[in-house]
């Protein structure tokens, strides 16, 4: 049992640190959400550059050799300055995907073009009426002579006004809700038939609704076996979910600091607010959670190799647990800033935004906790 | 970053669990309430583990530590937790022990760690009084000086199982002119026996007599009982409760109460099936688990974080708030699992050792009782409120 960091991975932290830091202030960020765009090509360049984007991959298939710990590590960093680039879209979930079941050509072109940088991929899993199951799905894929035609509405793709590539899960045979009859595609956006809405979110990302409209793609679009793909798919979503854990500690740890500090300059009856005992203890509780969530964090990401219902269970309670502390936090963060907490120019209410989407992504509270009941020995 | 053991550490693994199985008293079996148990039951497996050379694993091996890894001693601690084995009292092993061999002379550490570690000495706290609570640094009782002996006299509170104890370590005011009321506290050891010593015991809400009163009336003690240096004592009260904050998370423990919850929750129905299915119950249960996995990894953190050489520090304080809320909510949800039967008083028909069938199933006997006791959990070792209070102050720097 070890609970140290490598040389190499407190190098990455501190060089990321250094980043989020220098070229990710709360103002850089303001305008940055506010552009066109959304976001920053060349800081996802200088990721390249710097081999973020390559860490969690095998040397064979072109990475840098890392695996989850890593992707923690780096999430962490990003969770501090929140930012918004598609860390987790791309290289864990599209990643995640080629790396456990892509042939040797898929992984060539597609992880080479996520560690290169050059490609952005959205993970488009959910559905309007589908509520956090991964397998009730409306979407579905027609076997043709050439290759499959996909139809139906995907929901909430985050990243995907930024990506070139869509991961797409839809049905190739069965009922809504089946367990069976689930397959995964990559996709070039551009495809006939795919039709997108791109919005902001509350939280300073993008996202699109995703539309496939007879959308043809190719045999070899299919990522894995044919039908059999849920166990693959919860696998990503498991990685995904620790990977955002991390994400949420590191905005968690950023906004109780914040707070904290403001309780040593807010004065009111002539003293700081922070004397206040009954703001102390409900910041000691702040800090407690994020201990506790910091623990569920590591725990989770140290399982995604587990035994299948070992894994889901651990990563459940990890949701379950950060998701928790993320609204306490949260919550206790605005109160505690008072008026000022509400207002937009402060930084806390943009934390407060993140940590609360962050429990509604790839499962909420209820759902995990539901998971975790399922799964009990 | 790993969670796996070593090969290395799968064999003492396998050490331990067989020592246990093999070494551990059979006629404590599987330990119920404290007051069932006779005094030598208290000390039985204390004294197995002295034999050996395991009573004291976190002392410096200098001192009988076993040098045990981090890993190692959660290892220890899991596999006692299985057999639900009573383990050594912390008063000597946890609390004196670690004062008297970091801030004790050499004759000190020669006279009181052997009979500590052996198990043979059984030792007591004198730390709250009537009007010193949390309030610690208020205490009343003095020591006055007289030659070569203080004579000590106040009122001590909650001094648990004084009744047994053949010492104890005691907070005195030894300047009452100090500036502040930490600076004039001395680290006092007195042997029960010494005339004056007045140890009364008091009933508790279980019905059980854990805790007492002891009074000190012109008790003389001799000066080379003062540990440390005279008016430093409170330097030496704190780095005793950071040091038993650290042991009172009990995690492994309530990993076997979780254990043990949920065979009564399968045991027990509601609308014919088995409570443990009933959604809203399953939900508690769950969400104890989820909790206690997390404690488990802060405390892992922490006794990683001590063998690089960090400290028992503030975030000791951590583990005591959760830990102790994660047995309060256990014992809760323990008397909500067994229903109706956690009413009827245990031993009010059947004494111990009498032939009377008890009411109501064997889990349901103490569920009460201990819920009852388990409230003391956020109330001693520094209140719950008080541990915040220390994040706020040493973490927070408020």
């Amino acid at each position: 049992m070890d609970f140290n960091f490598t040389e190499e991975q407190e190098m990455v932290r501190d060089g990321l640190s250094r980043l989020v830091r220098e070229q990710y202030g709360a103002e850089t960020r303001r305008e940055v959400i506010a552009s066109e765009t959304g976001w920053r090509p060349e800081i996802w360049a200088q990721l390249a550059e710097l081999g973020i984007l390559g860490m969690p991959f095998s040397e064979e298939d072109g990475g840098f050799g890392g695996g989850a710990i890593d992707s923690m590590i780096v999430m962490e960093e990003f969770g501090k300055g929140l930012v918004v680039e598609p860390f987790v879209p791309t290289v864990v979930c599209a990643g995640g995907f080629f790396k456990h079941a892509g042939t040797a050509a898929q992984k060539e072109e597609h992880i080479g073009a996520i560690v290169s940088g050059e490609r952005i991929y959205a993970f488009a899993y959910a559905e309007p009426r589908g509520r956090y199951d991964l397998a009730d799905l409306q979407t579905t894929a027609k076997k043709d002579s050439d290759g499959y035609v996909l139809n139906g509405h995907k929901a909430v793709v985050i990243a995907a006004p930024w990506a070139s590539h869509l991961i797409v899960t839809a049905r190739t045979s069965g009922e809504r809700r089946d367990k069976d009859g689930i397959s995964v595609f990559v996709l070039d956006k551009s495809t006939d038939g795919v039709v997108t809405r791109d919005y902001e979110t509350v939280d300073g990302r993008r996202a699109s609704e995703v539309y496939f409209e007879n959308a043809s793609v190719p045999a070899d679009a299919l990522i894995g076996e044919e039908g059999g793909a849920l166990p693959l798919i919860e696998r990503i979503t498991d990685e995904a979910i620790a990977a955002q854990c991390a994400e949420a500690c590191g905005a968690m740890k950023v906004a109780n600091a914040m707070t904290l500090e403001y309780s040593k300059q807010r004065k009111q009856f002539g003293v700081p607010i922070g004397k206040f005992q009954v703001l102390q203890h409900r910041m000691a509780d702040m800090f407690t959670e994020y201990e506790q969530s910091v623990s569920m964090s590591y725990l989770a990401t140290l399982k995604l190799d587990a035994p299948e219902k070992d894994r889901k269970r651990t990563v459940s309670a990890a949701k379950v647990r950060v998701g928790q502390a993320a609204h306490h936090i949260g919550q206790g963060t605005i109160q505690i800033h008072g008026g000022n907490g509400m207002t937009d120019e402060y930084a806390i209410g943009h934390y407060f935004k993140r940590l609360t989407i962050f429990d509604s992504e790839f499962g909420n509270i209820d759902h995990h906790m539901k998971r975790h009941i399922a799964l009990a020995s | 970053m790993n969670l796996e053991f070593t090969a290395e550490e799968i064999a003492f693994r396998e050490e331990v669990r067989s020592f246990i199985a093999e070494n551990y008293p059979k006629h404590l079996g599987d330990t119920g309430l404290r007051e069932d148990l006779a005094p030598e039951d208290f000390v039985a497996w204390h004294k197995v583990l002295g034999e050996k050379g395991w009573s004291v694993p976190a002392w410096p091996v200098e001192y009988g530590g076993t040098g045990w890894t981090p890993t190692q001693r959660y290892i220890w601690s899991e596999e006692n937790a299985r057999v639900n084995a009573l383990m050594p009292l912390p008063f000597g092993v946890s609390m004196v022990g670690p004062v008297i061999y970091t801030f004790g002379n050499e004759e000190q550490k020669a006279r009181h760690l052997p009979g500590i570690r052996s198990g043979d000495v059984w030792w007591c706290q004198g730390y709250s009084e009537p009007g010193a609570g949390s309030d610690l640094a208020s205490l009343k009782t003095t020591a006055v000086r007289d030659g070569d002996h203080y004579v000590i006299n106040g009122q001590k509170t909650w001094t648990t199982l004084a009744q047994y104890a053949d010492w104890g370590f005691f907070l005195c005011r030894t300047d009452p002119d100090a500036a502040k009321p930490q600076e004039g506290i001395s680290f006092i050891l007195i042997d029960m026996k010494t005339p004056g010593v007045e140890v009364k015991p008091i009933k508790l809400i279980d019905g059980g007599y854990e805790v007492n009163e002891t009074w000190l009336t012109d008790v003389r003690v001799p000066v080379e009982n003062l540990v440390g240096v005279e008016n430093k004592g409170w330097t030496y009260a704190k780095f005793l409760l950071a040091h038993e904050r650290s042991g009172i998370a009990g995690v492994a423990r309530s990993k076997r109460g979780v254990e043990k919850l949920r065979e009564i929750a399968a045991n027990e129905t509601i609308d014919g099936e088995p409570l443990i299915s009933d959604f809203d119950f399953a939900r508690k249960v769950s969400q104890l688990e989820i909790d206690l996995a997390a404690l488990e990894i802060t405390e892992l953190r922490t006794l990683a974080g001590e063998q690089a050489g960090k400290g028992p520090g503030p975030e000791s304080s951590i583990l005591k708030i959760k830990g102790t809320e994660i047995q309060q909510r256990l014992t809760e949800l323990t008397l909500e699992a067994v229903g109706s039967y956690g009413t009827p008083m245990y031993g009010s028909i059947a004494d111990a050792g009498s032939n009377e069938y008890p009411i109501g199933p064997d889990y349901a006997q103490h569920s009460a009782a201990t819920y009852f006791n388990m409230r003391k959990t956020s109330i001693y070792g520094g209140s719950n409120e008080i541990q915040r209070n220390i994040i706020t102050k040493m973490i927070l720097g408020l």
